[in-house]
């Protein structure tokens, strides 16, 4: 991808967030798409890209009036928005479409038009992993964290320490759902839900949604808002069944898919001001600062320990990489596919417009997952061109 | 409430018939001698379609697990482990570890395992590990 040639130029979430009873999937789409639009100032017939995943891109396009000549409907979990963006920054490039709309929306709470979690019984998952018991994402998600501990040395106490500090962020954002403070003990003490996971290493389950538009950065100066550039982005794939990925300790996705984002960005670690990375699980930004190449292994726990990531302190300054500023999915909201709350939380980092804003922040990292280890994307945005 | 059961696919019926007659049948590829699991008609290493179905030794150890406490009622009201083990051949399997307390004391990585068969149905046996015994 050529680096700044696309911007983000119409951001939103959904207008409320949490539980929402009284709006169906299709319609957290369209609030937060609408949304979007008045951000950017644009109408449906000003669209001419759709992009999404729950739902088909059809549906979309049907539901909001549009008539696109570019329709991806990438569904690779959680971190398919993170993969639309890279596609739509292509796209864009390539005369595709002039103006892109991407769209997440989910009534993971209430339910509400929402279709099941079912896997066919003679897929690979449901022959060789459903029969064994596991439930959802906290009974996947979560096999191999026991291994990953033991290699790395890490304790019970990393992982709850990763929740007590998202909680911190969270308490400076007053659309989180959970604000109020929380101890290592406070999380040990949580109930037990997978051994090691406690409660408050999971993360929500609420309904929300998120729109971005994607437009050229030769016309994103014309548009309302601050443009965000996307400079760098990465995707990659490995395995639908956790039980075979290849390493338990790294993901192999997350690796191939940061990599390619910081060659095509042409940065390095440390010119990166604010880090998104999706936590489904209080593991799994010690998997991403480790696979994205922030930390070596088995520096990720001690890193956050001694507040690298935190916000400010009684004790000290906010740290050299602020990290889930928004509260994450273990504070903030998590409908079920994430990713794009992260890549919303990056805009706002980059348009000086969060809740806890870093100060003078120039570059972002987005990093997603989708599915158990299953995809990952990842998308860097600067406000700089 | 009944277990949820696997539904075999062709590429995969060698191995539902082998946890029937209490064999663990992997492939192996005849090309590069790579052993791989789930079951597919080609070597996902190399690509070839010379592959052969072995019976494997059915023993491994414990690479990693969960203890889930929540409900899943077809797996009774207990807490049970979620495993995955590495067999003795190489490819690692999704599994229960039974025949043992269900405790993170009794659970240690690295723990020998070896496979027990449970039946379920006429047709469909799961491939359960329970610790080696001697």
């Amino acid at each position: 991808m050529k680096q700044n040639s696309v911007a983000v130029v119409g951001a939103a979430e959904t207008t409320r967030m949490g539980k929402i009873p009284d709006v169906s999937v299709i319609g957290l789409h369209a609030d937060a798409a609408l949304n979007a639009m008045k951000d950017a100032g644009l109408k449906p017939s000003d669209i001419d890209g759709v992009a999404t995943a729950g739902i088909s891109p059809v549906e979309l396009a049907h539901y909001l009036g549009i008539t696109p000549t570019y329709a991806d409907g990438t569904s690779v979990g959680g971190c398919s928005f993170m993969l639309h963006v890279r596609h739509a920054a292509a796209a864009i490039n390539a005369g595709l479409a002039n103006t892109i709309l991407i769209t997440h929306g989910e009534s993971g709470r209430s339910r509400v038009g929402a279709g099941g979690f079912g896997r066919s019984a003679s897929s690979l998952m449901g022959q060789f992993e459903m029969p064994f018991g596991v439930t959802s994402p906290p009974t996947m998600f979560t096999i191999p964290v026991l291994r990953y501990m033991k290699s790395r040395g890490y304790t019970e106490q990393d992982l709850a320490n990763v929740a007590v500090i998202q909680r911190e962020w969270a308490a400076l954002n007053p659309r989180s759902s959970f604000k109020d403070p929380i101890t290592v003990d406070d999380v040990l003490n949580s109930p037990m839900i997978a051994w090691p996971f406690r409660m408050l290493m999971c993360c929500l389950v609420t309904d929300g949604g998120g729109a971005l538009i994607l437009t050229s950065a030769e016309r994103a100066k014309d548009f309302p808002q601050k443009p965000v550039y996307v400079l760098g982005t990465g995707e990659s794939v490995e395995t639908p069944m956790v039980s075979q990925m290849e390493d338990f300790t790294s993901s192999k996705a997350f690796r191939v898919s940061g990599k390619k984002a910081f060659d095509e960005a042409g940065i390095s670690h440390s010119d990166v001001d604010h880090l998104m990375i999706y936590d489904a699980f209080a593991h799994l930004p010690l998997y991403g600062l480790e696979d994205l190449g922030f930390c070596k292994p088995g520096e990720a726990a001690g890193f956050i320990n001694e507040r690298n990531t935190a916000p400010a302190s009684a004790s000290g300054g906010v740290g050299k990489l602020p990290l889930n500023t928004n509260g994450g999915g273990l504070s903030y909201m998590h409908s079920g596919m994430y990713g794009m709350y992260a890549l919303q939380e990056s805009v706002r980092q980059m348009r000086g417009t969060a809740a806890a804003q870093i100060k003078d922040a120039k570059i972002s990292v987005a990093h997603g997952v989708g599915g158990m280890f299953a995809a990952s994307g990842t998308v860097i945005f600067s406000n700089e061109k | 409430m009944p277990r949820m059961l696997p539904e075999p696919t062709p590429e995969t019926r060698h191995f539902w018939e082998g946890c029937k007659d209490g064999e663990l049948r992997l492939q192996r590829c005849t090309d590069c001698t790579h052993s791989y699991f789930p079951p597919r008609a080609f070597c996902p290493k190399c690509g070839s379609r010379d592959i052969e179905v072995y019976k494997a030794s059915g023993k491994g150890f414990l690479y990693s697990y969960v203890i889930n406490h929540r409900p899943r009622p077809d797996m009774g009201t207990e807490p049970h482990s979620i495993a995955v083990v590495e067999l003795e051949e190489g490819p690692r399997m999704m599994t229960n570890i039974v025949g043992c307390p269900q405790t993170p004391e009794a659970l240690q990585l690295d723990m020998p395992v070896q496979v027990k068969f449970e039946k379920q149905t006429d047709d469909i046996s799961l491939p359960l590990f329970e610790p080696a015994k001697g």
